[in-house]
């Protein structure tokens, strides 16, 4: 069966390594935070000016000078700290950030990504996607497989504007892990009872498929 | 050297039809509710507003939308503003959307002296379309110039005759590099305090950088996503 939004999370969680700055993007990488592995000891980096992220408060405690990226109302971690948005975006530019997780519209097989504007519909713009992808050492994007419609999003070329170009190395959908090398799409894990079948039809980019493909572990 | 002003209306003295002003804020986190208010008084036209967002259809600079106040936009992100949304898809707003990272470095840059930089954010994107790409340590990059402003208007948490400012939780964000950038830099503050009051070893934005300094009136200080836990 395909995933839910939490098991897309759940499974991102597990890319998860110690002593890793992270930055979740809005939406599925926000709730990555739920599913840190037992023993894993990450930090959160919220772009808009912390380290050390730490849960949504108490009702009664939301202060509205501390909040994410997302705009959303958050607490902070001992040993967490502050900082203005030149600062916050030298660690990302600066590579010090080890793991960027963020959503997509679409991704294209060269490791392309779109994910901020629908040309005449929807622009909401960029907010820090561009210097993420154009900066970050790993990225993971967090994406349905296929649009409302049925439609892959898992492409040759993107159809939108991008956000970066050949920057993803690794996409998990509700159905499948897929990695990006050589300018393919390579399929690495399936969700538990999900066919092989499924995925390639719903993939419209190349798909290298192996012999056997496991099933994720969630 | 004293900064301080009576209130908002001397504060903003000065502001007039089709300048550049910078706000700061992210969000309605950090945002000059104050200056903004008065702004939408003064009724001041064709304004080129720098921000990294636009704010909420009735709060933040959704309020200057409102009005048809703001001629360009200059942002990174604008997703929560029907109504600048409607005004962009319209063609009656001119909006020119930046990657967050640049927009906080070309308002420093303003700040610091430095004419232009190169970055790798946007390379590739209509963002890069008509700017100079180089190659750096084999990765390319873009020329971004950086951003200056008639006024900078900021938002602290604390601040002191001399100008002396300390931000609060991410009510910092863009307020420090943007009152580098204004040729005159007002900050608008919660508490004002006399010169000697704040620990000089925690200070983030030194006095020198600002113009102008009050005590706003009021703070209403609106959560855009009030999100919690259940205990």
């Amino acid at each position: 069966m395909a995933l839910d939004k939490n098991g897309i999370a759940k499974r991102i969680a597990q890319e998860l390594k110690n002593g890793w700055y992270v930055n979740l993007g809005i939406g599925i990488p926000t709730l990555v935070a739920n599913y840190i592995p037992e023993g894993i000891d990450v930090e959160f980096q919220s772009e808009n000016g912390i380290l050390g992220m730490g849960p949504f408060p108490f009702e009664g405690e939301e202060d509205p000078d501390l909040i994410n990226a997302g705009k959303q109302t958050v607490t902070l971690r001992a040993g967490a700290s502050l900082f203005d948005s030149a600062t916050s975006f030298a660690m990302i530019r600066g590579q010090h950030v080890q793991l960027t997780v963020l959503g997509a519209m679409e991704v294209s097989q060269n490791g392309n990504i779109a994910n901020w504007k629908i040309p005449g519909k929807m622009v909401k713009g960029m907010g820090g996607a561009m210097d993420l992808v154009a900066s970050a050492e790993n990225i993971i994007v967090a994406m349905m497989h296929t649009n409302k419609a049925g439609e892959s999003k898992i492409l040759k070329e993107c159809t939108l504007p991008l956000t970066g170009v050949g920057c993803v190395k690794k996409v998990v959908t509700e159905i499948a892990v897929l990695e990006i090398k050589d300018g393919k799409f390579h399929l690495i894990e399936r969700a538990p009872g999900v066919s092989v079948q499924e995925i390639i039809d719903k993939t419209e980019g190349e798909l290298i498929v192996p012999d056997s493909v496991p099933e994720m572990k969630i | 050297m004293n900064k301080v002003v009576k209130n908002v209306e001397q504060a903003l003295k000065g502001v007039s039809h089709g300048m550049t002003i910078m706000l700061g804020g992210f969000g309605l986190c950090g945002i000059p509710e104050n200056s903004i208010a008065h702004l939408v008084k003064l009724g001041v036209k064709n304004l080129t507003c720098i921000s990294n967002n636009a704010g909420v259809d009735d709060f933040g600079l959704g309020l200057l939308l409102q009005t048809k106040q703001i001629k360009k936009m200059i942002s990174s992100y604008v997703g929560e503003n029907d109504e600048f949304e409607r005004q962009m898809l319209s063609g009656e707003l001119e909006v020119e959307l930046i990657p967050q990272g640049s927009l906080a470095e070309r308002c420093r840059a303003g700040g610091a002296g430095i004419p232009a930089f190169f970055t790798p954010a946007g390379y590739g994107t209509e963002v890069a379309e008509g700017k100079e790409v180089r190659i750096f340590n084999g990765k390319p990059h873009i020329l971004e110039e950086a951003l200056y402003a008639d006024f900078a208007i900021v938002k602290a948490w604390k601040g002191d005759t001399e100008g002396n400012l300390i931000f609060k939780g991410t009510a910092r964000n863009f307020n420090p590099m943007m009152a580098m950038a204004g040729k005159i830099t007002i900050a608008e503050v919660e508490e004002l305090v006399p010169a000697g009051e704040l620990d000089p070893n925690f200070i983030h934005t030194p006095g020198i950088f600002v113009q102008r300094i009050f005590q706003g009136e009021k703070f209403e200080k609106r959560i855009e996503q009030r999100t919690v836990r259940q205990k």
